[in-house]
């Protein structure tokens, strides 16, 4: 706290241990910009979600289901839904955070994703630091992502106004998603849910208000949750 | 394209943000009341990512055409990018890959 050149180096190291990340996650950051502009939102709101929402997965769902008018609750049901696994990321970051000002509290908390946490985690496990050191490393990480992801979607929304629609790069959004859920799949639990929620999704598609993935995804969760019982 | 108005567009992002924070925030706020998420609660947690990408994901091949038709350009190309992307679980190679075959469909056509 009193020494910068103490809280620079974890920062840097945090910096660096997530650049190799953030160059899977510039065209991700593109995509959603370009979708935003092609569900037809304005250049602003396009970006908006970016700094507001600040989560790539749930954006671009949330982008997804306003380009087709679905009913304003399911939309936010389904970005939460989407962010539920946080609370995760939050329980594990706690003990660190604890003596942290509420302020730091408050920035750290909005700046949380899977990358930063995931870094930040075997960090925490692995070398000794004080809370403060620890923050440094972490806001390091979480820094390097936020930069990035907003240059990537401010790039992909400038992009999406010239792109003409015979591109189909609309299509590019599942692209993303499948490119998600295959290392989210790594036990029996997850191959059930995510085979069963897929499934369900087709049978649903033609529920009304777009709540088809929101029933699909829960049938996937109770059906893991079943199944990973043993 | 929506046809929903600005003002209320920008309600649903500022919900999502606002909501989306208190996730975040939930337990580094609550540490000291709350200690630990219950076994069932994480079991679920964890779920959540395959769950849902993987029921965002199929409707958008199988249904492309805005029925369930399994002959379309995009099914055949997102059935490719889908093991392209198991096999390297590489972003630019799965988009990569799902483009070009698309592309190179809708040319064939």
């Amino acid at each position: 706290m009193n020494q910068p050149s103490a809280r620079r180096a974890p920062f840097q190291a945090g910096f660096f241990d997530i650049a190799p990340i953030l160059v899977g996650v510039f065209p991700f950051g593109i995509i959603a910009g370009i979708a935003a502009v092609e569900a037809g939102l304005d250049s602003i709101q396009a970006y908006a979600a970016s700094p507001i929402v600040f989560a790539g997965a749930s954006q671009l769902a949330m982008i997804d289901l306003i380009g087709r008018d679905a009913a304003p609750i399911v939309i936010v049901a389904t970005v939460l839904v989407i962010n539920a696994r946080m609370a995760m990321y939050s329980a594990a970051l706690a003990p660190t955070f604890r003596d942290l000002s509420p302020l730091r509290k408050a920035y750290g908390s909005y700046i949380i994703t899977d990358q930063s946490f995931a870094v930040s985690i075997v960090r925490f496990d692995q070398i000794d630091e004080t809370p403060s050191e620890r923050f440094s490393y972490y806001m390091g990480a979480s820094l390097g992502l936020w930069v990035t992801w907003q240059i990537a979607s401010l790039a992909g929304v400038i992009i999406g106004s010239g792109v003409p629609e015979q591109w189909s790069l609309d299509f590019a959004v599942p692209l993303v998603f499948m490119a998600l859920v295959f290392p989210a799949i790594n036990d029996r639990a997850s191959t059930i849910a995510a085979v069963t929620a897929a499934t369900s999704a087709v049978a649903f598609v033609s529920l009304p208000l777009n709540l088809g993935l929101l029933v699909a995804s829960g049938l996937g969760l109770v059906a893991g949750v079943i199944w990973s019982r043993e | 394209m929506t046809t929903y108005s600005p003002t209320l567009i920008w309600i649903l992002i500022g919900l999502a943000g606002l909501g989306t924070w208190l996730i975040r925030l939930s337990f580094i706020a609550l540490l000291g009341r709350v200690a630990t998420i219950p076994d069932l609660a994480m079991r679920i947690l964890r779920l959540i990512p395959p769950a849902v990408l993987a029921a965002i994901v199929t409707p958008s091949i199988t249904h492309a055409s805005g029925t369930f038709d399994l002959g379309t350009d995009r099914f055949v190309a997102g059935i490719i990018a889908g093991v392209v992307a198991w096999r390297t679980k590489n972003v630019l190679a799965t988009i990569g890959a799902g483009m070009s075959v698309l592309w190179l469909l809708q040319a064939m056509s």
